[in-house]
């Protein structure tokens, strides 16, 4: 069995972001870079897989700049076999779909894990949409993934609105997960060791004869509007009063 | 001209709130774009849905009654969709930014060719539109190349549209199914006699501060049930275990606006003013005066929860005598 899995390169959450000073992205001079949260999940899922079910190839994907070959070695270093690298300019999430169904033609993989969304361009777009160009089913935002005896299908419990749905979906499938899928593992000092020495491929984006235009063009970027700290007050019965007489919502 | 299409999300018999609010977003675009606003049900036994659909403002409702559109899986969703949207001639599909509908929007972009946004916040007259990245830290103002657009739509930041009454048509398309199909098995539902979390005028949040699932049944849902607010949580608290994911407010979450919100023993990590500080009205109860959520808060009252809450509850309630 064959997973694929995708991990995007993203700013670290805990970092301070910032519109850049031409207004056109966000201020990348030191910010720290992490794998996407939600993918670092899906690779877990993936090695945990790989780890009831005995032989299965976990590949991991990103389509980026060449500096997301760091956290494809985080990956590599969690437990994955091995890497491939589709290096693009700033694309869109159409883009990256398109991309990725070129490597999912050329991997044939047993169905595929993403993370819903990535914490920097918050889309969670990506998944869905490589399922429809596949024509494959896509079971999204689930926190429990169980693989049929003989792999010929999964039932997912997806997180939604309402509560938890359960679906059953044929494979191969795209499916891409919440944060309450797992909890996962940090990189051991020999899984770091190791995973210099497995395979990461690099490949141009221009290569794969596909348009590469995107379709949402970001035209600017600029700060949200500030919400200015009020104060504190002493105690319940302040509160209650501001409550009644200032703000007039009791 | 080219119409605007709207997915009418519906459950039990009954249309959300968010529904009203992609309508009214959508005829916002159709002010912009031109065209009529048609709203599409897709269900099994829509009669009573479509009827109180029409009343949303909408220039025209359009049915799929099937069975194999029930659950509204994407899958059959989307493709379903696209026929609906060629039927009406419509070039741009509007969907809420529900879980329910970024489940769709992308899949039914993928299969129309389309450009996509999700969550969009504001268009503007020049076609462009803005939407939240980095969990609201930034905001792009994008444009979407090509005549046809998929588009989920913030639910905070339209106001829910209503109307006189528009004609209903059923239409006589047939659900197209994908050749291997995503199968519906069953769905837990969370039951709350409370207000919807995403349509509440107040909402009374709580975070790890809480410190396990009993007491937000001990100490803030008697909070809760004083104000008539719906219960929210942090994702520390979701993922601690305390509170199912429903309750989830933040940038992975629910994003709320009502009128008074309240956390309580919630630190106020980004992620989580990304799903609530659009609020009218913010209110933060936290023992560690140096927490963010204070930064956001109109009032911050730096105390022990464990004794503030139950006296605020107590106070709130004779108030209402």
């Amino acid at each position: 069995m064959k997973i694929l899995v995708t991990a995007k390169r993203v700013p670290d959450s805990e970092s301070k972001i910032r519109v850049n000073a031409e207004g056109t992205g966000i201020a990348e001079t030191g910010l720290k870079w992490i794998v996407n949260p939600f993918d670092e999940i899906a690779v877990e899922e993936a090695l945990r897989i790989k780890e009831a079910h005995g032989s299965v190839e976990v590949v991991v994907a990103t389509v980026g700049p060449a500096e997301a070959q760091e956290q494809l070695r985080t990956t590599l270093a969690m437990g994955a076999d091995r890497a491939i690298l589709v290096r693009a300019v700033k694309p869109d999430t159409t883009v990256v779909a398109r991309i990725l169904v070129k490597l999912i033609e050329k991997e044939q993989p047993d169905f595929v894990l993403m993370g819903k969304q990535a914490t920097d361009d918050d889309c969670n777009e990506v998944g869905q949409m490589l399922a429809q160009l596949l024509g494959w089913p896509q079971a999204t935002f689930i926190s429990k993934l169980t693989l049929s005896a003989d792999k010929s299908s999964a039932t997912a419990i997806r997180e939604v609105d309402g509560g938890l749905e359960t679906i059953e979906i044929p494979l191969p499938a795209i499916i891409t997960n919440d944060l309450r899928l797992n909890e996962p593992r940090y990189a051991s000092l020999p899984g770091i060791m190791k995973a210099r020495k497995k395979p990461l491929e690099e490949i141009d984006a221009a290569s794969l004869g596909i348009d590469l235009a995107p379709r949402t063009l970001i035209k600017k970027v600029t700060p949200p509007a500030a919400r200015t700290a009020g104060r504190k007050v002493a105690s319940v019965d302040e509160l209650i009063k501001v409550l009644q007489t200032e703000a007039k919502v009791l | 001209m080219s119409n605007v299409l709207v997915y009418a999300e519906h459950a039990h018999g009954h249309l959300p709130k968010a529904t009203a609010v992609a309508v009214s977003a959508a005829k916002k675009l159709a002010t912009i774009g031109g065209g009529q606003t048609i709203l599409a049900v897709l269900g099994s036994g829509v009669g009573d849905v479509a009827a109180a659909a029409a009343r949303l403002g909408a220039d025209k409702v359009v049915t799929v009654d099937n069975a194999a559109v029930a659950h509204a899986l994407a899958d059959v969703t989307a493709l379903t969709l696209k026929a609906v949207a060629e039927a009406v001639g419509a070039s741009t599909v509007v969907f809420a930014a529900t879980s329910k509908g970024r489940d769709i929007a992308p899949r039914l972009a993928a299969a129309m060719d389309a450009a996509i946004a999700s969550d969009v916040t504001e268009f503007n007259p020049d076609g462009t539109m803005v939407r939240p990245m980095n969990a609201g830290s930034v905001f792009a103002t994008v444009e979407l190349v090509g005549e046809k657009k998929v588009i989920s739509v913030r639910t905070t930041a339209f106001d829910a549209a209503s109307g006189p009454g528009a004609p209903v048509e059923a239409l006589s398309i047939a659900p197209v199914t994908p050749a291997k199909p995503a199968r519906f098995v069953s769905i837990e539902e969370t039951k709350s006699d409370r207000p919807v979390l995403t349509e509440a005028s107040r909402v009374v949040s709580g975070g790890r501060g809480l410190k396990n699932g009993e007491n937000f049944t001990t100490v803030l849902a008697p909070l809760c049930d004083a104000l008539g607010a719906a219960m929210g949580a942090s994702r520390a608290a979701v993922d601690a275990g305390y509170v199912p994911n429903d309750l989830q407010v933040g940038q992975t979450g629910k994003v709320v606006a009502p009128t008074l919100y309240i956390a309580v023993g919630i630190s106020g990590a980004i992620q989580h003013l990304a799903g609530m500080k659009d609020s009218k009205v913010i209110v933060a109860i936290n023992k560690d005066a140096e927490a963010p959520i204070f930064q956001v808060a109109d009032y911050g009252l730096v105390a022990d929860l464990f004794a503030a809450v139950p006296e605020l509850t107590d106070k709130v309630k004779a108030l209402a005598k």
